[in-house]
């Protein structure tokens, strides 16, 4: 199942907030820019159940102002 | 040990790290995050990548004999080890499900898989009965500036050198021949003469009609990078759209189409008129000229032009310029007389150092000679030019249309070395190529254009494409493309996928991609970058240069195509070495391409060296070391500047068609898209073309976003969704739509105008309208 990258940016004022969430969302790697209001998320679901709910959990993350996806990778790619 | 999916997801923050730096200038991140090593059992093998002119360095990984990654070459010195978005995401169309992997013949209207051999020798057959039947002018090649250096160079030696035809074009007409005669008529000598170290030196960018952010991302970058960290470094936007370019800098000047003629004009006018001119360098080292006006746009089947110079004095040239005075052209250009003197103060101001960018936007230009010797006037008149950070700079917009199309030559007119006109290089091709000098015919025949007007009218009756998809990227397709089904012309399509060209194929013989064969390229800044097979290519898939060779030989001509399959490319590219030996464009040795992630030329034997700066005596041996400036390429030393006036378009908007039309690409996708649409990542970010409006326009007509509207011109219509205030903002009056898509064929619509000089179209401006559905 995919590996996914996004460009996350935050509302504002909320970037902290937004690193603390999803790093405590599973399947969810966070690497932030150390001086801009904006960070790289990477996803990581084993199945269509677990991508699927992932999404439903990023769409209610009311700290995200909007996602970017930039980059997705499946097993199949060679 | 790095498994593969940790492996995956560092790829994928690598993408989306380097996406962030596209679009937030000066972004950073920690730098253990971006520690981008990765071990395993992958083996990583340099290259350039396979988009874009830049020639950014990659590192492809290959896992049990597949290319499994990509990450950016922390050691070539273009890009630094960053990459843009297609960058990363290269290798994953190979893996395509409709990739070509058999040759395939039409009968009876299907396609019917064949073997390579069976496939080869109905293509030599049919060429050789059609050049006994019709002649050698009958037959025609078209390549692309895709194509590696060994592959163009067969490609002439078996048009020019074996069969005796210049019957040879290629897809670098369309974006980059403007350039080439701007720079020869300007300095006798094609090609940048300063490096993409310029950025890391200047204070001043001025961007030509130059969407730089989605064209040339990783060179944007680092001028960004460079902004950042530097005092005093200023980006201006000078163009008629609004783009991520124009939001990143630091003014975005917006003017009307094809009025960079009259800008350029006033610029020069207000450098002499405020004493800017560097006298010194103008009295040294330029020349003036004037060529022929009121020069015709090439819409007419078997249009001819040729320019005749005359040489004037600066006085003439003053006095010319005094139409061209920055309240004057007001009305024309839509810029206040306040901007173009800002940006004279700024070309004309001594400490502050200037590089020029442009590509698509003056080159796709009926007056793109013109407007490229036009911005040259403003370096040679301030003697800002060879210098770090100073000089006007033409970028490309494929990966080897230096290397290629410019330098090996694969154009009508052109030859390794020289022009076919030009008897001495006709003997020197001769002599390598060990053909009779008499084979090489001394006139031109077929530009692109002119070449599929040929295939129309049934002059042209077999046509060979390789490595490129006209049907979607010439102008005027609703001409070109039932041109091209027309029983009157054989067509054979070598290509990696299927595309609309190759839907009108008689053959279509599977191609090799990239890192399936090893090849040379040459970037914008004259860096030949060289790269070895990295994974076999499916099928029966061969490299282009290989498919050549085979035909060649089966065709009777196999004493000049000695090469061997496994090391044709060093054979060749060794060959072709001896063309450009001495010290004004000496290719670097394949040893030490092999070492080194390109290399400037011309390459200094003595030092090992690359020349970063020509015509400077200071940087570039090649000068004579008596001046500090040698324009080596004029017979006199001297680069000339040339009175050019603003012409109008040859189509305006008018009550029927009240738009301009624009065109172009976004940095999702590479050119016709038969490579970046079927990478999933890219697809699904821009999945199909559409057409931006500017607000006020769409409001009028009420339209909505993603609306369907038919965008019509006097050729044909195309269908699109509007896109109102997303990726750019097109002025009022004008229309822009990507040309990626070719279920949304914009080329339906353009105009097959061009540049009576280079041949070049211009893609940039037309009139159409627009209609809800």
């Amino acid at each position: 199942m995919p590996i996914k990258s996004y460009v996350a940016f935050p509302r504002k004022g909320e970037k902290e907030q937004l690193i603390k969430v999803l790093e405590n969302t599973k399947h969810c790697e966070v690497l932030p820019a150390t001086n801009k209001e904006v960070l790289v998320l990477v996803t990581d679901t084993k199945d269509d159940q677990q991508e699927e709910a992932l999404q439903q959990i990023l769409d209610s993350i009311e700290e995200i102002e909007h996602l970017n996806l930039v980059s997705g990778f499946s097993e199949k790619i060679t | 040990m790095m498994n593969r999916r940790n492996f995956l997801k560092k790829a994928a923050a690598a993408s989306a790290m380097a996406a962030a730096a596209t679009m937030i200038p000066g972004i950073l991140f920690a730098s253990d995050q971006i520690d981008k090593k990765l071990s395993g059992d992958i083996n990583w093998t340099k290259g350039p990548c396979r988009f874009c002119g830049v020639g950014c360095g990659v590192l492809i990984g290959t896992q049990k004999g597949k290319a499994v990654a990509v990450k950016g070459d922390p050691n070539c010195s273009v890009n630094k080890g960053l990459l843009c978005v297609k960058g990363y995401h290269q290798i994953m169309c190979t893996s395509s499900a409709d990739r070509l992997t058999k040759p395939l013949v039409k009968k009876n209207g299907k396609y019917v898989e064949t073997s390579m051999e069976e496939a080869l020798d109905l293509v030599a057959s049919k060429m050789k009965e059609t050049i006994e039947k019709h002649g050698k002018d009958s037959v025609a090649m078209y390549t692309s500036g895709q194509s590696t250096i060994p592959e163009g160079y067969v490609a002439s030696k078996f048009m020019k050198g074996a069969i005796g035809t210049n019957n040879l074009d290629c897809n670098a007409r369309l974006c980059m021949a403007s350039a080439v005669t701007g720079f020869l008529t300007t300095f006798g000598a094609d090609e940048p003469m300063g490096c993409y170290e310029d950025i890391e030196h200047a204070n001043v960018f001025v961007l030509w009609g130059n969407n730089m952010a989605e064209m040339h991302p990783v060179l944007f970058s680092r001028m960004l990078d460079n902004r950042l960290n530097r005092k005093n470094v200023k980006i201006i936007d000078l163009a008629t759209r609004t783009t991520r370019t124009s939001k990143a800098a630091d003014k975005s000047i917006l003017f009307k189409p094809q009025s960079d003629l009259a800008i350029a004009n006033a610029i020069c006018y207000e450098l002499i008129n405020n004493g800017w001119v560097n006298n010194s360098f103008v009295e040294k080292h330029i020349a003036f000229n004037k060529g022929k006006t009121n020069i015709g746009y090439g819409l007419e089947d078997k249009f001819k032009f040729k320019d005749k110079a005359t040489p004037i004095d600066f006085d003439q040239y003053k006095s010319f310029l005094e139409d061209y005075r920055p309240d004057k052209v007001e009305a024309i250009t839509g810029v206040s007389a306040k901007d173009i003197k800002y940006l004279a103060s700024l070309y004309g101001d001594p400490n502050l150092k200037v590089v020029s960018f442009w590509c698509m936007g003056m080159n796709q230009h009926t007056r793109g000679t013109w407007i490229n010797n036009l911005v040259y006037n403003i370096h040679l008149l301030t003697g800002k030019i060879s210098q770090p950070g100073n000089g006007p700079f033409s970028l490309t917009g494929q990966p080897s249309a230096c290397g290629t199309a410019r330098e090996v030559g694969t154009f009508t007119h052109k030859l390794p070395k020289g022009v076919v006109m030009n008897k001495k290089h006709r003997e020197l091709a001769a002599k390598i190529w060990k053909v009779p000098y008499e084979r090489i015919p001394d006139k031109p025949t077929y530009h692109a254009t002119e070449m599929f007007r040929a295939v129309d009218r049934g002059d042209i009756k077999f046509i060979w494409t390789q490595v490129t998809n006209p049907l979607v990227s010439l102008p005027k397709t609703s001409r070109y493309r039932p041109a091209m089904q027309k029983d009157s012309c054989f067509v054979v399509v070598s290509d990696v996928f299927p595309t609309p060209t190759s839907d009108v194929a008689d053959v279509i013989l599977p191609a090799a991609w990239h890192v399936e064969k090893s090849g040379l390229y040459g970037n914008s800044e004259r860096r030949t970058q060289y790269w070895d097979k990295m994974v076999e290519a499916p099928g029966e898939a061969m490299p282009d240069a290989w498919m050549t060779i085979e035909i060649a030989r089966r065709m009777g001509y196999g004493d000049l195509f000695p090469y061997s399959k496994e090391n044709h490319h060093e054979e060749i590219y060794n060959e072709y070495r001896q063309f450009h030996a001495g010290k004004k464009h000496n290719m670097a040795p394949l040893e030490v391409l092999k070492k080194q992630s390109g290399v400037i030329w011309p390459y200094i034997e003595e030092t090992g060296k690359s020349t970063q700066w020509r015509f400077n005596s200071k940087y570039d041996p090649a000068c004579n070391q008596d001046k500090d400036f040698d324009f080596y390429g004029k017979p006199d030393g001297k680069a000339v500047i040339w009175q050019r006036p603003y012409e109008p378009a040859p189509e305006i908007p008018d009550n029927e068609y009240p738009f301009w039309l624009n065109t172009g690409r976004v940095i999702e996708h590479w050119h016709t898209g038969s490579m970046t649409r079927r990478i999933p990542v890219l697809h699904q970010a821009v999945p199909n073309a559409y057409v931006e409006l500017h607000p006020d326009d769409a409001k009028q007509m009420g339209i909505r976003n993603k609306q369907k509207v038919k965008v019509i011109s006097r050729r044909g219509t195309t269908i699109l969704p509007a896109s109102i205030n997303e990726r750019g903002l097109p002025t009022k009056g004008q229309v822009f739509v990507p040309f990626f898509d070719e279920s949304m064929m914009i080329n339906d619509v353009t105009l097959d105008a061009f540049c009576p000089i280079s041949k070049e179209p211009d893609y940039k401006k037309c009139a159409v309208r627009i209609e809800k559905v």
